[in-house]
């Protein structure tokens, strides 16, 4: 036998044993994943409402005609716009929170960043309806501290289509910023110590230090946080479902996610829903390609 | 001479002094916002040991002199938190388990084997961790609904449905994480592990098993926390049967549109922050240096 065959034997041997090893997550990932995208792909294009889920009634193939209800009704755009000015402020949020305290940490001694490290692996372990409740909890109209400090007794934070936003915003930056401060804590240290240095004894300023040494470095992991927040905060379901009590007075705080839900589970629009739930998908996979891109750049190996 | 020596060193103090009041003042800051960061914990555990008239009382007051634990007993025996908290944990736990045997096979494949599509599934497992999985909450309850009717444990309003999607959905961040962690350990070992004699199962279970274990540990973290805080699957896999409701849902019962039993509520989301909590202290170290490896690749 040449060496070639055995070496191509013994490739095609470890590809069996590769397979047989990745057999499971396979089954696993293409059932309960590849399975339902395709699904909700095929959904989409269907009237599928309650009688048709009983049995009631057959189903009547739309083709793009849930796409076409969803964008010629003005309820769409105007939760699409509110979804993407919402995820924006909280990403602005939490990167700004994150990269702040990232900075500050660096410059305090070991006790002081025990401190804040434990705060917000607190805040970042707590679940999210645990929080969210908690949240509600201290800007409670007449039972809350918050009210009671500020004087304000009896005015509801969840009733104003703002100020509802604006409550359940902060709770989600206050539980997400945790990872931006530590992945980027985690790039600063990362930095060699020598090169700060060297551009110090240059006679660089502390400001110019921080624009054009410690940014540029920095770049392929600001990148990698501020896309995982994106794709985050763009999907944030519990938060608004549990502080605005299923998505606010009449729906006025909908975001996509919550959308979906409500017209597929609420409504019984499980066509409409499936529709909600690809646009939702394709936003986020232009992102993921962002993503893949911002991370080829920075030199991620696969 | 000496006193240019000495101007120096003076120079170098003023600087040395100007330091440490610019790093006191930033160990204030960063203690106020620490504080700021953990009251909202603060203030659910607080309200949990209060007695009923203070947690009511419109002028709330941030201690309280009568600690009680009547909330934590309306919230287990009222509404069978116990038993709420008991599936929480067989979901979290069942998920860990099979999460980690399933990821570590993958990771270990993606890791030591060089086969065609390798890479193409290495980027199909970023691409999955974007799909937005609450997109998916319609087909995957028809998904469960037919299940339900050949495998009722794995169906609508049984426990297995919600552990099967976590598991799907913890599955691709765990591989991709485990990766890196089966990468640390050197190639020369499995030659070694070889050359005595042992088989491939014999390796991955003897020796590669035990060397990434501490990559385990802090993957599984991840993987409890997503099974643990879910809110959405619960809800609409679990309709009708109480009794197998978890714990998010479980908080959900206490509020009530007249008057929320708030005592309760703090007294739950305790509860089941307690747990994670654990789970984190546990691993902290380990979590923080997986997260940036998986980042700095």
């Amino acid at each position: 036998m040449s060496t070639a065959t055995r070496r191509a034997r013994a490739r095609s041997g470890e590809g069996r044993t590769a397979l047989a090893y990745l057999a499971p997550a396979l089954l696993v990932l293409g059932a309960l994943l590849a399975y339902p995208v395709y699904q909700l792909v095929v959904i989409s294009f269907y009237d599928y409402g309650q009688e048709q889920v009983s049995g009631g009634a057959p189903l009547e193939f739309l083709g793009l005609g849930n796409y076409t209800t969803l964008f010629s009704g003005s309820r769409f755009w105007a939760v699409l716009a509110q979804t993407v000015g919402f995820a924006a402020v909280c990403v602005a949020g939490t990167l700004l929170a994150g990269a702040a305290l990232a900075v500050l940490a660096t410059r305090v001694r070991p006790w002081a960043r025990t401190c804040l490290f434990l705060a917000a692996l607190g805040a970042w372990a707590t679940p999210a309806v645990a929080g969210s409740t908690v949240w509600l909890f201290l800007f409670d109209a007449n039972l809350g501290l918050v009210n009671n400090v500020l004087g304000l007794d009896g005015f509801s934070w969840t009733y104003g289509k703002w100020t509802a936003f604006g409550l359940v915003a902060a709770e989600v930056v206050w539980c997400s910023f945790p990872f931006a401060m530590i992945t980027l804590y985690a790039g600063i240290k990362a930095i060699p110590g020598e090169v700060l240095e060297a551009a110090a004894l240059d006679g660089a300023s502390t400001r110019r230090i921080a624009t054009s040494v410690l940014l540029p470095l920095l770049r392929p992991v600001l990148a990698v946080v501020t896309i995982q927040s994106v794709i985050w905060d763009f999907k944030v379901f519990t938060q608004i479902y549990v502080m605005t009590n299923g998505g606010g007075i009449a729906g006025r705080n909908l975001t996509l996610n919550v959308y979906a839900y409500q017209q597929a589970f609420a409504a019984s629009e499980y066509g409409l829903g499936a529709a909600i739930g690809v646009v939702t998908t394709l936003v986020l996979l232009a992102i993921t390609v962002v993503y893949l891109r911002a991370l080829r750049r920075s030199g991620e190996e696969l | 001479m000496t006193a240019v020596r000495t101007g120096n060193t003076q120079a170098k103090r003023d600087r040395r002094n100007g330091r440490n009041a610019g790093r006191g003042r930033a160990e204030a800051v960063t203690m106020v916002v620490a504080g700021v960061v953990a009251f909202p914990l603060f203030w659910m555990v607080l309200t949990a040991i209060k007695p009923e008239d203070e947690v009511l009382s419109a002028d709330p007051k941030p201690w309280t002199l009568r600690p009680t634990f009547d909330s934590f007993v309306r919230a287990l025996t009222v509404q069978n938190f116990g038993r709420y908290f008991l599936n929480s944990v067989i979901v979290a736990l069942a998920v860990v388990l099979l999460s980690m045997l399933v990821a570590f096979l993958a990771a270990a494949a993606l890791t030591r084997f060089r086969f065609r599509g390798r890479t193409t599934m290495l980027i199909m497992l970023l691409v999955v961790q974007m799909v937005p999985v609450e997109a998916l909450t319609v087909p995957l309850f028809f998904l469960m609904r037919s299940v339900g009717q050949s495998v009722p444990a794995f169906g609508l309003n049984h426990l297995g449905s919600l552990v099967l999607v976590h598991l799907a959905f913890s599955l691709p961040f765990a591989i991709w994480m485990l990766r890196g962690f089966v990468a640390a350990v050197p190639k020369e070992l499995e030659e070694a592990a070889t050359l005595d004699g042992a088989s491939r199962f014999r390796f991955l279970w003897r020796v590669l098993f035990p060397l990434v274990a501490p990559g385990l540990v802090a993957t599984s973290v991840l993987s409890f926390i997503h099974a643990w805080n879910d809110f959405l699957f619960a809800k609409t896999f679990i309709i009708s049967a109480a009794e197998n409701q978890t714990l998010p849902l479980a908080l959900q019962v206490f509020v009530r549109p007249d008057q929320n039993d708030w005592g309760a509520i703090m007294a739950g989301a305790t509860l089941m922050t307690i747990p994670v909590l654990v789970f984190f202290v546990f691993v902290q170290r380990r979590l923080v240096s997986g997260l940036a490896g998986s980042v700095k690749g």
